[in-house]
């Protein structure tokens, strides 16, 4: 026991003595592009506010994601997760699906195509459509860049490179964070999606998903990552497996949300034909049909 | 964007889809509530009633007891992930029968109740006994516990059954 606690101690040191330089410039970074996405959004919201605009609480929804991406990455939180694997894992947690699921849900895109003129709008729209993007945001693609890093995350050594160099740190959680946004856009996201999957589709992803993230945490539980104390693997695997677990469950309520609102019985002139109220109703978040609320 | 503004029915068709437009077919829609009780009893039971009593309120067994074979791993992940899924689902199907034409209580607490009964059989049964997943309780001699879980299962299903039953009338009735 007392062996292992000077392996921890002396690997913390080091990795505090290499991130000491690069630590700060990685906070800065990280506060200037919060707030650039915060002015970006907020001036969206105000150059679009003659149009139909969203519901008060998306932009709400927008800031808090940002504060969660921010308390993760940054500040007491993120400093104590170089040292303890709980408080790692409640910054994971923040940075890689509550804040992401709080950013998706503040709909940036429809506030961007909303809020810039017809040609910005119409440059945004081509970004959308690179086949990179497309391919991307396939829900297999995102879950597996998802749940296949934190795999690799927490199986290999690049745990320890992580907490090793700050540009490690940087990286990981630069992905963590991406791979959490693009992956509950794919799943159940209010912004248009040209490219969108099936509900079916979209709905097996997400068990296997939710699946992969239970059986890692449980995985953890039984083999932390070396020179991570027995104690603070139990914490911290229970903390990513039921904090995952009330993420996951929102995700699901969005998923079937989406297409409850999409398989809304029509008014009887709607009847006439069957199989377009039945099958060939897209997803409502494709059209429009809901106003931003 | 410009289909936003031109979609007034998007709220007012909830009224005239639910009550003015041709009736419902009722074997449909009481199937569909069957199976939306059935889901959500099997749901609760997987991923609520042993995490709430057996694992925070009696602590009988722990998040993980760390014998289980990795095969076994992989499958429990996977309930875990599909028991919120289902139970998800069992109350998004009972909002469209809702919407659709109305529920009769009776008859889906039924189907919830069948869908405890069928699901905490199924626990105590491939989980516990083929998997060995985990036990019910650590320390104590088994028997009698495997005995009252299953048999509660059974009867579980039994009351289930005759509820479901019996609310189908009153699809039936109208």
């Amino acid at each position: 026991m007392s062996s292992d606690h000077a392996h921890h101690a002396d690997h913390m040191h080091h990795a505090e003595t290499a991130a000491s330089v690069e630590w700060p410039v990685f906070e800065w970074l990280v506060v200037v592009v919060l707030v650039l996405a915060a002015a970006g959004y907020g001036w969206l919201l105000w150059s679009g506010r003659h149009r139909t605009g969203p519901g008060p609480w998306r932009p709400v929804s927008f800031y808090v994601g940002l504060l969660c991406v921010g308390a993760g990455l940054m500040g007491p939180l993120a400093h104590a997760g170089h040292t303890s694997f709980t408080a790692h894992m409640v910054g994971h947690l923040l940075v890689g699906m509550l804040g992401p699921l709080l950013l998706v849900l503040g709909s940036p895109v429809r506030v961007a195509l909303r809020g810039l003129s017809t040609a910005g709008a119409r440059r945004v729209t081509r970004v959308l459509r690179f086949p990179v993007i497309r391919w991307v945001t396939h829900p297999v693609v995102a879950a597996v860049l998802n749940a296949g890093g934190l795999w690799l995350l927490y199986t290999t050594a690049l745990f320890h490179w992580m907490h090793a160099s700050a540009w490690g740190h940087a990286l990981v959680h630069t992905h963590i964070f991406l791979a959490g946004y693009v992956f509950t856009a794919a799943i159940a996201g209010p912004d248009p999606d040209p490219h969108r999957s099936s509900f079916r589709a979209r709905a097996v992803v997400l068990v296997l998903f939710i699946a992969a993230h239970s059986v890692l945490a449980k995985w953890l539980y039984a083999h932390p990552p070396a020179g991570v104390a027995p104690h603070d693997a139990h914490v911290g695997a229970q903390v990513m497996y039921y904090g995952g677990d009330v993420v996951d469950v929102l995700l699901i309520v969005l998923l079937f949300l989406g297409h409850h609102r999409a398989t809304r019985p029509r008014p009887a002139t709607d009847r006439m034909s069957p199989t377009l109220t039945q099958i060939g109703e897209p997803p409502v978040s494709r059209h429009h049909r809901e106003p931003l609320s | 964007m410009a289909h936003t503004a031109s979609t007034p029915d998007s709220t007012s068709s909830e009224g005239p889809g639910s009550a003015g437009g041709p009736a419902p077919d009722p074997r449909r829609t009481r199937k569909r509530a069957a199976l939306s009780g059935f889901l959500f009893g099997c749901g609760i039971a997987a991923s609520m009633i042993d995490l709430f009593i057996f694992h925070l309120g009696l602590q009988w067994h722990h998040f993980y007891d760390l014998s289980t074979h990795e095969v076994a791993l992989v499958t429990d992940g996977f309930f875990h992930a599909f028991g919120w899924f289902i139970t998800i689902w069992g109350l998004f199907l009972l909002a469209d029968v809702r919407r659709r034409g109305g529920v009769h209580w009776p008859h889906w607490i039924g189907a919830v109740i069948l869908g405890v009964g069928i699901f905490q059989l199924f626990d105590g049964i491939v989980d516990h006994k083929l998997l060995g997943i985990h036990q019910i309780r650590y320390g104590v001699d088994i028997l009698p516990y495997d005995l009252v879980w299953n048999g509660t299962a059974v009867i579980l299903m039994l009351i289930g059954f005759l509820v479901l039953r019996r609310g189908a009338r009153a699809y039936r009735a109208r």
